[in-house]
């Protein structure tokens, strides 16, 4: 079981990483990059806390191989704001107070960011649906959908994609 | 806590358990590797049960994960007049549930995809995989069921087909045998004017198994059921299509006291068991809810062309 050696390319910066193969890319991107703001919660796909952006789509990161990332672009909280700039979905969050104790926050705002860029003036019911594979224990949701309905307004215009951003 | 022995402690590790990962580019290349060592290969797509199931050390623990994502052969989701709908390995749970061919023909097959877990999921998630997973509530099953969906199973000595009845053997449990992948799902093209739909009972509206799945197919004519299929799942040990409900219907004129009549048969052909989700009578009594309440909403004129799938 040796391991195995894969290019990937996290936040626009390019890593060619020797990892072994039964290590989750949640694990890579936290313990060997030192990316701290993707979260680690069940575990086993269901709170949503480690979601990631890979190939411009949501994955929950504890679920995919490192090995499986081999080639692919990957997006994670750490990528959103521009140096001390913040993207307007974090902005949005801070303003309308969408959240509390902020372990659900970096999965929650990739997955909102993920949603705009799919569908840039969403309804309530498709917030709740954009962000139903992500779990928050405090908010009871409603601030962060808030938050989500405010950068939505904010981005009106704000050029989108991944490609966009640093 | 006293009486201790009572409870069960189920350990959960966090780290995934050694093996090896391959990731081969050809069909043959994968079954020669699934062939070369019974039991200690195990195959996977977008990894969604099968990543869960190593972490709780609740499956035999491979010696080598094959990842298929690398066998472009097996990446497809096509339609046409001829062949119908093909739904290859690859195809990811998001791609079939947003597909417009998949919705506007198969609708009751979009709807089912969409009810799956989660945006993440889906998004990494196949069908292929949530049939091979075998679980009883798989939200896709009733849906290909009343689809007359058939299974194309491919292995060193050839390939087969089989329909997607005969596919799941118990829960958990498939026909595959070792050595042997699912190549593709085909859906054999739907006769005009049929309408389907998926309605997934469940607590929670995302995020949540099937407490019951139904998934109906209905073709009327003249005022009259030409044909009707109708898929359950969570309420027997596998998915199960209610033959004997579907016997009432076909032929007869459409009208509420037949549709009562079928939806309690089905009901009764359901045989489900009492769990932590819902317990065996409530699961019959829904089944007889939501089959009539199916097939009432497949008649009715004013039929959104997407019902929600879930919140029923």
């Amino acid at each position: 079981m040796e391991r195995q050696a894969i290019k990937v390319k996290i936040n626009g910066k390019a890593y060619e990483l020797s990892v072994p193969p039964w290590r989750t890319l949640l694990e890579v991107i936290r313990e060997d990059l030192k990316l701290t703001g993707t979260k680690e919660g069940c575990g086993q796909g269901e709170c949503g806390s480690c979601t990631v952006v890979m190939g411009g789509k949501t994955a929950n990161s504890c679920l995919v191989l490192a090995m499986e990332s081999d080639g692919q672009e990957i997006f994670t909280i750490e990528g959103l704001a521009d140096g001390e700039k913040l993207h307007p979905v974090q902005e949005a969050f801070v303003e309308h107070a969408g959240m509390q104790c902020g372990f659900c926050t970096p999965g929650m705002i990739m997955s909102a960011k993920a949603l705009l860029d799919r569908n840039p003036n969403p309804s309530e019911a498709e917030i709740r649906e954009g962000i139903a594979g992500n779990f928050c224990r405090c908010t009871g949701y409603t601030k962060i959908i808030e938050s989500i309905g405010a950068a939505a307004k904010a981005m009106k215009g704000v050029s989108r994609g991944w490609k966009s951003i640093r | 806590m006293s009486g201790k022995e009572s409870v069960k402690m189920v350990t959960f590790y966090r780290r995934l358990p050694r093996f090896n990962y391959v990731k081969p580019k050809g069909v043959e290349e994968a079954l020669s590797l699934l062939g070369s060592d019974e039991g200690k290969v195990r195959v996977f797509a977008g990894g969604t049960d099968v990543i869960p199931k190593l972490k709780g050390r609740l499956s035999k623990i491979p010696e080598v994960l094959v990842d298929l994502k690398g066998i472009s052969e097996l990446r497809f989701l096509t339609y046409d007049e001829g062949s119908g709908l093909r739904i290859g390995a690859l195809a990811t749970i998001s791609e079939v549930a947003q597909e417009p061919f998949v919705k506007d023909r198969f609708g009751v097959l979009s709807q089912a995809a969409h009810a799956i877990a989660s945006t993440q999921i889906q998004n990494r998630g196949t069908i292929v995989g949530n049939i091979c997973n075998a679980v009883p509530s798989a939200d896709s099953a009733p849906a290909l069921l009343c689809l007359g969906a058939e299974v194309v199973c491919l292995s060193r000595t050839g390939e087969r087909t089989v329909k997607v009845e005969e596919f799941f053997a118990g829960p958990n449990k498939t026909i595959l045998r070792a050595g042997e992948i699912v190549k593709e799902i085909r859906v054999p093209k739907m006769p005009e004017g049929s309408r389907g739909l998926y309605l997934k009972l469940s607590p929670r509206s995302k995020m949540d198994l099937a407490v019951v799945g139904v998934g109906v197919m209905v073709v009327r004519e003249d005022g009259v059921f030409k044909d009707v299929k109708i898929g359950l799942g969570a309420v027997a040990p596998t998915p199960i299509r209610a033959k004997k409900a579907e016997g009432v219907l076909v032929g007869a004129k459409a009208n509420d006291e037949v549709i009562r009549r079928a939806a309690k048969l089905a009901s009764e052909e359901s045989k489900p068991i009492d769990d932590h989700r819902a317990s065996a009578e409530y699961r019959r009594m829904m089944v007889e809810v939501l089959v009539r309440r199916g097939i009432h909403q497949c008649l009715s004129k004013e039929m959104m062309k997407e019902i929600p799938a879930t919140g029923v």
